[in-house]
């Protein structure tokens, strides 16, 4: 089905190229040819100084912040923390590891993303391929919008009414007819809202950048809209679709509050008796990396700064390897070039 | 059957504000407006509600947010401002005025630094920042002189802005850089054909036809300012204190907190049924003026239609 996509598609009406891509831009790579600031008035000169002032003030402080948790990181950070579960104990070397935090980041991360992905790309084709009645389209919009606007601790508070009814109690631990509302699933669910408008934006754009010729000659093999979607729109913005995923696994990973307040405050696995084995830890409370270094660093319970900076390195080793692998998705997804219009 | 999906999202965002409302509504309904005003120690009160669900004698519903609320304003006026002045000479940096291999560098730092995870920040903020503030910026005369309200430490207003403008401003750089790149190449090149140097056709053409997008980061921008709520619960002091401009300089060394924060702090409260629908009044307020927010974000985007772009 890729190959049926990338075959050169007959005449289709030109489409004016969009002005990023104008060579004529008086902008990078062009600046020889331009004036330089050398005529400038004082004032002009003065801004374009503040332009490099804090273009390099942002270069400074994000070394800074990879230097500070480098070194502090490499100093604190033992492989035995990621293997040792948290213990309670008096000293650093007693309270055991964050292997717990550890897992449950990625726990969290793939049952988010998991929610997030499919319920995304589902509403960002609807968007672009369906979008009737166009009122439902425009309220649609507005409430991506809205819910990327809403601060996590609200979404949180609203996790707490959710998953606190007893509807859902097999969700969460239960005692005494009291739902424990707080458990991975309660958490992820959440954090997946989190994640959700990220998503739909990436894979809206994606869809919008196909031209609408490549449907039309879909539509002329005899090919039905949803044979379409799926067959040659989704497989074509694939990069789209991944890097929705990898900033809304970034966010998943980097949220605090909604772990604070849905995960429980322990830095251990509570599974729940009486259930199979991967039910039990899911349906029970847990911890996150960015949950034990809040409670790990100099104002949080457990007071570890030590800790706290392995595992805060941990964490943004982690951010980094999806930036990384966002700019590589990106990369690969302007060589293999853009429509012939 | 997307279509019911899409329904069931929409209908997700109303049962989440009905659900904040109803759940506030006994905070509100006790207090009126002077929920919103100033009266006592907000954080004895806080703590009177959450005690009143054992005592068996009623329940304690007194609540006078205002030190919250200004300090949120304090915290994200303040961060918003210097974030807004900085993000915009950085997308002008970015997209006219920096050498190839300059932009090559600051885009990727740029995106690294609106990935970093609140809580990092946070965690820098508490072990760096605030101490330098308060072994350095902070005089023992001030100290003195406050001694018997609050304690300077360190953890301040000051503290607070500067982490928040740090975790904002790459967010506002990435929008209006977008908005930038969007420019009609035409305009500007009118204006150069013109003479006008370059410096001065990018402020006069490129950001004023930018601005639709410039006025979507900043409300972006403020409404992140007002729900962040781990870092400034870790940094911003932690107390229900409303710092004074009127007291001179010393009031940026003052600590407060805004109130999102607020939420986090009293988060183990909320089985008690009057907490409850405190630090769910907390969270309706942070709603409604995201929604204002948003509302004068599109307000001021709608007058500004015929710029073409955003």
């Amino acid at each position: 089905m890729e190959s049926s996509i990338q075959t050169p598609l007959p005449t289709a009406p030109s489409t004016p190229p969009t002005p990023q891509r104008n060579p004529l831009r008086p902008s990078r790579g062009h600046t020889d040819a331009v004036e330089g600031s050398a005529t400038w008035q004082l004032a002009d000169r003065i801004g374009l100084a503040f332009c490099w002032f804090l273009g390099l003030l942002f270069c400074a402080i994000a070394i800074a912040i990879v230097l500070y948790l480098m070194v502090q990181g490499i100093k604190f950070l033992k492989p035995s923390m990621l293997v040792t579960p948290a213990a309670a104990g008096f000293t650093e070397g007693e309270s055991g590891g964050f292997s717990d935090a550890f897992i449950g980041t990625m726990i969290v991360a793939v049952m988010g993303i998991a929610i997030a992905l499919p319920a995304g790309i589902a509403i960002a084709v609807w968007l672009v391929e369906y979008g009737r009645p166009a009122a439902l389209a425009r309220i649609t919009e507005s409430t991506i919008e809205a819910i990327a606007a809403i601060p996590s601790i609200v979404l949180a508070l609203f996790g707490t009414v959710i998953f606190s009814s007893t509807a859902l109690g097999f969700l969460s631990r239960t005692s005494q007819g009291v739902v424990f509302g707080r458990s991975f699933f309660a958490a992820s669910a959440m954090l997946s809202l989190v994640a959700l408008p990220l998503v739909v934006a990436s894979v809206r754009e994606g869809l919008n950048s196909i031209p609408r010729h490549v449907r039309e000659a879909s539509y002329a093999v005899g090919k039905t809209k949803a044979a379409t979607t799926r067959r040659i729109l989704l497989p074509t913005c694939r990069p789209q679709v991944a890097t929705g995923a990898i900033l809304g696994l970034g966010r998943i990973i980097g949220d605090t509050a909604i772990i604070l307040v849905l995960l429980g405050a322990t830095q251990n696995f509570a599974p729940v008796e009486g259930t199979g084995f991967p039910l039990n830890y899911l349906r029970g409370a847990g911890t996150t990396l960015t949950n034990f270094v809040y409670e790990a660093s100099p104002t949080g319970n457990l007071n570890q700064p030590q800790k706290a900076y392995a595992a805060a390195f941990v964490l943004l080793l982690m951010v980094l390897a999806l930036n990384a692998a966002a700019d590589v998705v990106h990369r690969r997804a302007r060589k293999v070039g853009t429509w012939s219009h | 059957m997307l279509g019911a999906l899409v329904c069931a999202v929409v209908a997700l965002l109303l049962a989440l504000i009905a659900t904040v409302f109803v759940h506030a509504w006994p905070s509100f309904a006790h207090n009126g407006l002077s929920w919103f005003g100033p009266g006592g120690n907000v954080d004895d009160q806080m703590e009177a509600i959450s005690l009143s669900a054992q005592t068996g004698a009623g329940y304690v519903y007194t609540f006078h947010a205002w030190p919250l609320i200004w300090s949120t304003i304090l915290i994200t006026g303040g961060a918003v401002t210097i974030a807004l002045v900085s993000a915009l000479f950085s997308a002008v940096f970015i997209i006219e005025f920096a050498p190839t291999w300059m932009s090559n560098i600051l885009q990727p730092v740029v995106r690294f630094l609106a990935s970093v995870p609140s809580v990092i920040y946070g965690l820098i903020g508490v072990v760096v920042i605030v101490p330098f503030i308060g072994n350095h910026f902070v005089t023992e005369p001030q100290k003195a002189s406050v001694a018997g309200v609050i304690s300077l430490t360190g953890y301040s207003l000051l503290a607070a802005v500067t982490v928040l403008t740090v975790m904002i401003a790459p967010l506002m750089v990435s929008i209006f850089s977008d908005g930038l790149r969007a420019v009609k190449p035409g305009w500007l090149e009118g204006s150069l054909a013109l003479g006008v140097n370059r410096w001065r056709t990018t402020w006069k053409i490129g950001v004023r036809s930018a601005r639709p997008a410039i006025v979507a980061g900043t409300v972006l921008a403020v409404a992140r300012a007002t729900g962040e709520a781990v870092m400034l619960a870790m940094i911003s002091g932690s107390v229900g204190f409303a710092p004074n401009p009127a007291d001179g300089l010393i009031f940026i060394y003052e600590p407060s907190r805004p109130l999102a924060p607020t939420i986090v702090k009293n988060i183990d409260q909320l089985s008690s049924k009057p907490a409850n629908a405190t630090l769910f009044a907390i969270a309706a307020v942070l709603l409604f003026s995201g929604a204002m927010v948003s509302l004068a974000g599109h307000i001021a985007r709608r007058a500004m239609r015929k710029y073409g772009s955003a």
